[in-house]
């Protein structure tokens, strides 16, 4: 393998220098954190590139053309030009919140990366125990960085998109966290490379035992990142640009690469927690005829595409639907996902309750094994498949009966057609209707 | 100049309950150099006022040092999205004070090419709407319609926008020669496109919640503003100048009037799809029975109107679009007066957005399809 043949002479170089311990634990986890910084930030330019490519076929135009072929050098030159753009900072805004504000928004949504398995081995940083509180807990503090950008600036506009975000965000980071419970149940662990090994080991994707947590969580990811529709913080025909109205130059784009990051951090982990992570089967045979590290990239690419494919259903929401409303937001959060999101919890915790139950129910075998998740033979599987698939229109029939009364909730017969007045010609077409 | 009057009760932002924000004159969605004072509470929209003038240009004034035939261009850059439905007001109001007759060719070109502005306008329309309500990929699809409108109008006019259409007593060339061939083909694909937009909004549930019972208008309230055009359609009035007091050749068009029922944003917003539809109606049939002759009357050296006044009005885009005019029999008028569309439909938007939020302030704003240049003049 010629491709990782430095790899070993790096080791060995590095071994005349340090100890085996510090290579290790310090200097190999450096290079790979060198590594995903540089990956992720070249990741977050090209999505901002594919974003503008897919937007432009779907209204009819061509998008970046002009920077390279078909425009592939556009996110380097749109970084060249925001790097020398002026870094304005309003007279009188707080400055030193106003400076450190971009900051806090890029590093939280860049350190979430630190425990997001890209694949086996060596293509993760650190797989912590608690990997998926890290990631909830990390990208919650991305909330901090809009309400101080939205404070500091002293601009009404900037001060009603952070207040909206504020809000939002910490509505929907409920559902999502509580919309992941679901696929624990079945992983037995919060490490994101165990929920990895979880389902490689059942040899099925969450997504199957987990649609409505799917959903959920997706609903909730893209309004955790103030996406289309739900991107109100920076609804530019309201609030101009929301809580970034202010700024300009490098700081606005580190906005910019926080949001995608983050973006790129839902996407991940729902590649992970319900799309089965790098695991695809049949890659594993590489492992098991000794190309180990050809098998680790090709994990690694695996984990790319879902991710991507993921990236792909934001980017086509956000072209294709209009903006909800403020308080529509608040309502499809508390009333709607927040909501299913419990209904899930309850729905799931009975299919697991199930599945052990009848585990030696008339000589029935659902339960294959437990080691580090809950391994299932094919019995099981098509029984949590259909009680997973049963609790979707269940918690949709609960969901209708709790917002039975909401204004919105059944539109289409709210509204009423037009009619057509023909008036015959030659005679007056005054006509008004009785109220 | 009009002095805002609107202030929080407390002298800072933080003792008070209420906040002022300043929307526009350079907002995006203001739809040019409104200027809109809201007071909130929260994000509850609890007054209004609108501070307009930014685009004032005295046209009004400046007519009255013009002749007659001088002032025609002035006229398209009132409404610079309708420039040809504005135009037919100055040309049709000078000819009927001084009796002109108009060879029926020209009425016929008149009523395709304002019908196909109409369209025009709708779709402009259309697309900022949309995007204020945040679905950006309307905005393009809308624009490339609107484009084969404004290819024709190059070709027939010279300009895209501020076309300056037609002469007083008919107009200055015939229909060119592919006109036929261009404007069948855009008339046969047009319904194709609108359904597309269709499909995008009309049954989005998004778009409903933000649409559907948002700043209604009741039919009363309405007509005692003084409301007009699809503004006044969609709250159930079925009034249309094409039809009470036909025009060009729109007494021989055989068409529709949709009227709307509950006065909502939804409502205007399905009013003026199907005005499209209708549109696109009329120009199908003029087309079919467009005369042959010439396309102008015979006119004397210099137009004086005689003396006296005269009103006159036709259906724009916007709403009812009239030009008062008194003239004094000299080769200048006396005195014009413009009696601007969404100027007056804009009188109802503090009625239309108390209570409601500021992000539905942008949508009241876009049903309004209010043009600035019209308001200032």
């Amino acid at each position: 393998m010629l491709l990782f043949g430095p790899i070993n002479v790096l080791n060995d170089l590095l071994l005349k220098f340090f100890s085996a311990d510090t290579i290790n634990y310090f200097v190999w986890p450096l290079i790979q954190i060198g590594l995903v910084v540089t990956l992720v930030a070249a990741w977050v330019a090209y999505a901002t590139y594919l974003e503008r490519k897919i937007s432009a076929f779907m209204q009819a135009r061509l998008g970046p053309m002009r920077v390279g072929p078909w425009g592939l050098l556009q996110p380097i030159a749109d970084g060249i030009k925001l790097l020398a753009k002026e870094d304005f900072i309003p007279e009188k805004a707080d400055r030193w919140i106003f400076f450190f504000a971009p900051y806090i928004a890029v590093a939280s949504a860049f350190i979430v990366f630190s425990v997001v398995p890209f694949g086996p081995d060596w293509a993760v940083i650190a797989d912590v125990n608690i990997g998926l509180l890290l990631v909830l807990a990390v990208s919650s503090v991305g909330v901090l960085a809009l309400i101080l950008a939205g404070w500091s600036s002293n601009s009404k506009y900037a001060l009603l998109g952070g207040l909206r975000s504020s809000a939002q965000m910490v509505s929907y980071e409920v559902a999502m966290g509580l919309s992941l419970i679901g696929a624990l149940m079945f992983a037995r662990t919060l490490s994101l490379s165990g929920m990895v090994y979880a389902q490689g080991s059942d040899s099925i994707w969450y997504i199957v035992y987990q649609p409505a947590g799917f959903l959920i969580f997706l609903i909730s990811g893209i309004a955790e990142n103030n996406r289309a529709p739900f991107d109100l913080p920076e609804a530019e025909s309201e609030l101009v640009a929301g809580f970034h109205t202010e700024y300009s130059g490098m700081r606005w784009s580190l906005f910019f690469m926080a949001e995608y990051a983050a973006m790129v951090v839902v996407a991940a982990v729902a590649a992970t927690v319900y799309l089965g992570g790098w695991y695809f089967p049949f890659v594993d045979r590489l492992e098991q005829n000794g190309y180990h590290n050809l098998y680790v990239v090709v994990s690694l690419l695996v984990f790319l595409i879902k991710a991507s494919v993921i990236l792909y259903i934001y980017f086509w929401l956000r072209w294709t639907l209009p903006r909800f409303r403020y308080d529509q937001l608040m309502d499809i959060g508390w009333k709607w996902l927040i909501p299913s999101a419990l209904i899930n919890i309850v729905l799931t915790a009975f299919a697991v309750f199930l599945v052990q139950a009848l585990n030696g129910w008339r000589d029935m075998k659902t339960i294959e094994a437990v080691n580090q998740g809950l391994n299932l033979t094919a019995t099981g599987k098509i029984i949590m498949f259909v009680t997973g698939l049963i609790s979707v229109f269940i918690t949709g029939a609960l969901l209708s009966r709790i917002n039975w009364r909401s204004r919105d909730f059944n539109l289409k017969t709210q509204r009423r057609n037009i009619r057509l007045v023909n008036v015959a010609k030659g005679k007056p077409a005054v006509e008004a209707v009785q109220q | 100049m009009h002095q805002v009057e609107i202030a929080t009760t407390q002298d800072t932002l933080l003792d008070s309950p209420e906040m002022v924000l300043n929307m526009g004159p350079q907002h995006p969605s203001t739809h040019g150099v409104l200027r809109v004072v809201l007071k909130l509470d929260g994000e509850t929209v609890i007054d209004l006022d609108c501070d307009i003038g930014y685009l004032h240009r005295g046209m009004e004034k400046i007519a009255e040092n013009r002749m007659y035939t001088m002032i025609a261009p002035y006229w398209d850059r009132l409404d610079y999205i309708a420039a040809v439905s504005n135009g037919l007001v100055w040309v049709e109001t000078v000819e009927q004070m001084m009796g002109l007759v108009v060879p029926p060719r020209a009425h016929y070109l008149r009523t395709i090419l304002t019908e196909l502005n109409r369209i025009a306008s709708h779709l402009l329309w259309l697309a900022t709407h949309a995007l204020d309500i945040g679905a950006v990929t309307v905005l393009l699809w809308a624009l490339r319609e609107r484009e084969e409108i404004l290819k024709i109008f190059e070709r027939q006019f010279g300009a895209r926008l501020t076309c300056h259409a037609w002469r007083v007593g008919g107009m200055t060339n015939d229909a060119y020669d592919d006109f036929h061939k261009d404007v069948r083909q855009f008339v046969n694909n047009f319904p194709k496109r609108l359904d597309e937009y269709e499909t995008v909004l009309s049954e989005n549930r998004i778009w409903l919640s933000r649409t559907v019972g948002i700043g209604v208008i009741s039919a009363a309230d309405a007509i005692a503003i003084g409301l007009s055009g699809p503004a006044l359609r969609g709250s159930g009035v079925a009034w249309d100048i094409r039809k009470s007091r036909p025009y060009a050749a729109y007494g021989e068009m055989d068409f529709d009037i949709p009227v709307g029922e509950n006065g909502d944003t939804y409502d205007r917003y399905l009013v003026r799809l199907e005005e499209m539809r209708q549109s696109r109606r009329i120009i199908d049939q003029a087309l079919e029975n467009l005369p042959d002759g010439p396309v102008n009357a015979k006119l004397p050296k210099v137009v004086k109107p005689p003396v006296g006044d005269y009103y006159h009005s036709i259906e724009g885009p916007k709403g009812e679009i009239g030009c008062y005019l008194v003239s004094d029999g000299s080769a200048q008028p006396w005195r014009v007066r413009v009696r601007p569309p969404s100027f007056v439909n804009l009188q109802a938007l503090k009625q239309m957005c108390l209570g409601h939020l500021v992000a539905d302030v942008v949508a009241i704003i876009g049903t309004l399809d209010i043009v600035l240049g019209e308001i200032d003049r």
